[in-house]
């Protein structure tokens, strides 16, 4: 009986509350209208973000081009951006920008892709579950850690087994680079193989086929589409990649194809030209802009390349 | 108790002894399966397993989910290491060879003893590709070779006239018999001796079904097959023996009619009465 | 007739069987590559920082003479930005993820919004240097101080905070919410009393890593032009500064002058790397420790 009779008075008691709070609705309702519309507005700075990016890189490479005719950009093996008769030729660091990433690509792709060969068809659960997150330290090293062990620790090494390369080259920054990418390949490339159903791998070994012949003859050939895209994904991230080119390639502009020699890439190229002494207004400063836009072009239809590789070709098992 | 173990005991002795009367000789046995007991991890999934498989037959293994019947299948072309943690004890024998021994290689074992999957599995390939895939491995390069494989697979698996204007499409436009068939023809195209069908039936509509019944029928001739069903028409259907299995264990193995009409132990003829399972 | 013979399968098999062994140790090999590799560099840079990590060099001024030049300046100035970053993210970016997840109507916009933000994850970190020094340094007249450089790594990270902070809210079981509806809540007091709660801790894990990416992050600094040698510690978010990444940058390419700058350098890695350590153990604490398991 007074239970029932405290019941009655909770009810009444939360039912005045609630008519109480009604009476605040407005300012709720305020706040319930309102806040949709704040978190909008949050949403859109992303797409601000870009809008930024395209538009400033947009406008000032304009300019550079009112000063240096496009063609001449980008045909021109010459860049000499300080001399008394500039020239402007980005063939150079594109040139080095290749270079740099192909080196890389050498080194992370194979290594990278044997690496998901044995988390993902090899390797047991427990050790699969050691190795992996070990892997991922080495993805969270920043990159000016690896400038520093490229120039202090991996140049010295290839130069006593190789002196003809120079102090600062091309060949110590890729490979270096190349390790960095190495976690990015295995781990997407393993995704893609894992998710290849194992009715697939029983299909292969129930013929007497061995592990190896199953993954490069059923498992690797269905995760196509993920390896190639992590493929496309690596290379972006070396094109992109800066503070280590930057350390250990130096800032030669020379058109050279000798991996021993010193070559810079574009990214090397904005942080040399920004960090100096470039002034608003001038062609140098503007320069920054054209090669800043060809970089981000580049990286762009890259993970484009690799968001519709990993669509289209899909397979469907 | 004791009088049902007597009983028991009879049996075996019995069917000891059909055995040897309804084979020409021994050694026509391709699996020979002593003491094979089988854990998964802690699980105690296999127990005390004796078995004669005979070639050229067609023997169907029955019994509930869970009854052990897949993983003894699975065992004999040891694909059941595919779980890390299995462990046996006891011994198959293959024509005479120890097939459990670690230094028995599997990769041979399974060029001999080919397996058809419960869900169709062919890779995504075209149609050839799928089929010229074993003997690819194995070492066969000349395309004419191939070709010939290729076609005469196919046609053992009843398929290649539904199949052989479109063999470079690819396999998954087929309908789930037809790839069916197809992973049939795959494993025919490897010439084992025996094949291991897991359910083979299981995700067929019951025309396909029908197909794959006739075509096991066919295959017998030239074939030692192991087939294990969920579904007891089928195994009263196509098979010349069946085993049953309960908890593990094998409860009854006999001539197909004798355990379909006349049990020996009151659990097979509860489960084919279809009081359980 | 048989095409196979089986005694050549067989013969060739201890030969493809071989072949597996030996290519499964390689891909062993190039796995463990990775890991050796991290192992040299870790011991370079302790080997190489030995001696030279003292309580002069971690609260010390920044100096050209390595024997007295401290890291007190570049350690502040990281934490000074820091201090932008986190709010600055973690509010936007949470906002965004609530909005995308819980408010956008599945159309067009959002697409475009969702797309434009995993293309922007793939922007190389350098562009958005000049984004920050066109924008925040020159076109805001802020100059090259830890607001400006805090909001490019802001921009850069955001992002990876609004996909992580996405998941989290994924990961909140739809049954929580309705409950809450069902008792007549709204739909704000239902994101902010029942939703975010439960997706915190997600989002808190994806942030902290998030910052711990800002923190190595150099390239965008040195687009938007850190001084070579700053004296004076930062006292605030407006004060001129330099950061624990561009130190090493600056004595890493002068090591090649004065050989002592590369142990100078690798101190400060040692010292970043422990922040880093610190930043990623407890992500980990969060991820572990509050994490409901629904």
């Amino acid at each position: 009986m007074a239970a029932n009779e405290n019941n009655k008075n909770t009810a009444i008691d939360v039912k005045g509350m609630i008519a109480k709070n009604k009476q605040g609705k407005s300012l709720s309702s305020i706040t319930e209208k309102l806040i949709p519309v704040v978190l909008f507005l949050f949403a859109i700075i992303t797409v601000f973000t870009t809008v930024g990016i395209v538009i400033t890189l947009l406008t000032e490479t304009i300019e550079f081009f009112k000063r240096v005719p496009i063609w001449d950009f980008f045909t021109g093996t010459v860049l000499k951006p300080m001399s008394q008769n500039p020239e402007f030729g980005v063939l150079p660091l594109l040139n080095g920008t290749i270079i740099s990433s192909t080196i890389a690509m050498l080194v992370a792709g194979p290594i990278g892709l044997m690496a998901a060969i044995y988390l993902s068809e090899y390797a047991s659960d427990r050790v699969r579950k050691v190795l992996k997150p070990m892997l991922e330290i080495l993805a969270g090293i920043p990159t000016i850690v690896y400038g520093f062990f490229a120039f202090t620790f991996v140049t010295p090494l290839i130069r006593s087994i190789w002196p003809d390369v120079a102090a600062t080259n091309i060949l110590s920054p890729g490979i270096v680079m190349g390790i960095m990418i190495i976690p990015m390949i295995a781990s997407l490339s393993e995704d893609a193989m894992s998710s290849v159903p194992n009715a697939m791998r029983e299909g292969a070994l129930g013929l007497g086929a061995t592990k190896l012949e199953t993954t490069f003859k059923v498992v690797i050939p269905a995760a196509l589409s993920g390896i190639i895209a992590s493929f496309v994904l690596g290379i972006s991230r070396a094109i992109g990649e800066t503070m280590i080119v930057t350390i250990a390639s130096g800032s030669s502009k020379n058109f050279t194809f000798d991996i021993t020699q010193s070559m810079q890439t574009m990214t090397a190229y904005i942080v040399e030209v920004s960090g100096g002494e470039a002034a608003a207004g001038t062609t140098i400063y503007y320069s920054l802009y054209a090669v800043a836009m060809t970089l981000f072009v580049f990286t762009l239809l890259m993970n484009l390349l690799a968001r519709y590789v990993s669509r289209r070709f899909r397979e469907e098992y | 108790m004791s009088l049902l173990t007597v009983k028991e005991n009879m049996v075996m002795v019995n069917n000891g002894n059909i055995d040897i009367a309804s084979s020409i000789a021994n050694n026509n046995v391709v699996f020979d399966t002593k003491e094979l007991n089988l854990w998964y991890g802690e699980t105690h999934a296999l127990k005390d397993i004796n078995l004669k498989i005979k070639e050229n037959e067609v023997t169907a293994i029955i019994g509930p989910s869970g009854c052990g019947k897949s993983t003894y299948l699975k065992t004999l072309n040891r694909m059941v290491e595919l779980v890390p943690t299995v462990r046996t004890t006891g011994e198959i024998s293959y024509k005479g060879q120890s097939i459990l021994d670690k230094s028995f290689k599997v990769e041979n074992l399974r060029t001999r003893v080919g397996m058809v999957f419960q869900k169709p599995n062919p890779f995504p390939k075209s149609i050839y590709d799928n089929i010229a895939y074993g003997p690819r491995i194995h070492g066969i390069r000349n395309k004419k070779i191939l070709d010939e494989i290729v076609e005469k697979s196919l046609r053992g698996a009843y398929i290649w006239d539904e199949v052989k204007d479109r063999l470079k499409e690819n396999a998954y436009g087929l309908s789930g018999g037809q790839q069916q068939r197809l992973c049939i023809a795959r494993t025919l195209a490897i010439e084992p001796d025996v094949i291991l069908m897991d359910e083979p039936t299981s995700a067929l509509d019951p025309k396909s079904t029908l197909k794959i019944e006739d075509l096991v029928q066919e295959l017998k001739k030239d074939y030692s097959i192991i087939i294990v069903t969920h579904n007891m028409q089928q195994a009263a259907r196509i098979s010349d023996r069946t085993a049953f299995f309960l908890d593990g264990e094998v409860v009854e193995f006999d001539v197909t009619d004798t355990i379909f009409t006349k049990p020996n132990d009151s659990r097979t003829e509860d489960y084919i009465s279809g009081r359980f399972g | 007739m048989k095409y196979l013979n089986a005694d050549q399968v067989t013969k060739r098999m201890d030969g493809r069987i071989a072949k597996n062994n030996i290519l499964k140790m390689l891909f062993l090999l190039a796995t463990i590559f990775g890991l050796i590799v991290l192992a040299i560099l870790i011991y370079r840079v302790v080997v190489d920082s030995i001696g030279w990590i003292d309580w002069n060099f971690l609260t010390g001024r920044q100096s050209t003479d390595a024997e007295r030049a401290g890291i007190m300046g570049a350690l502040l100035g990281t934490l000074w930005m820091m201090l932008v970053v986190a709010p600055v993210t973690l509010i936007l970016g949470i906002g965004t993820a609530i909005y995308l997840e819980l408010y956008a109507k599945k159309g067009r916009l959002q697409a475009i919004i969702q797309t434009n933000i995993s293309n922007l994850a793939g922007v190389p970190s350098i562009v958005y240097g000049i984004l920050g020094l066109t924008i925040f340094v020159r076109a805001m007249e802020m100059g090259n101080i830890i607001l400006a450089g805090g909001l490019t790594l802001s921009l850069l990270i955001l992002p990876i905070v609004i996909v992580a902070a996405q998941e989290a809210i994924r990961a909140v079981p739809g049954f929580l919410s309705e409950a809450s509806y069902g008792m007549g809540a709204t739909k704000w007091q239902t994101i902010k009393n029942v939703i975010l709660p439960a997706a915190l801790p997600g989002m808190l894990t994806g942030a902290i890593l998030a910052l711990s990416r800002a923190i190595g992050e150099t390239a965008p600094l040195t687009v938007i032009g850190i001084p070579a040698l700053i004296i004076p510690f930062p006292e605030g978010i407006f004060d001129k500064f330099t950061a624990l990444p561009m130190q090493i940058y600056y004595w890493t390419i002068d090591s090649s002058l004065v050989a002592e700058y590369a142990n100078l350098a690798a101190g400060t890695i040692i010292v970043l790397l422990v922040l880093l350590f610190v930043l990623n153990s407890a992500a980990i604490f969060i991820r572990n420790k509050f994490q409901q398991r629904f």
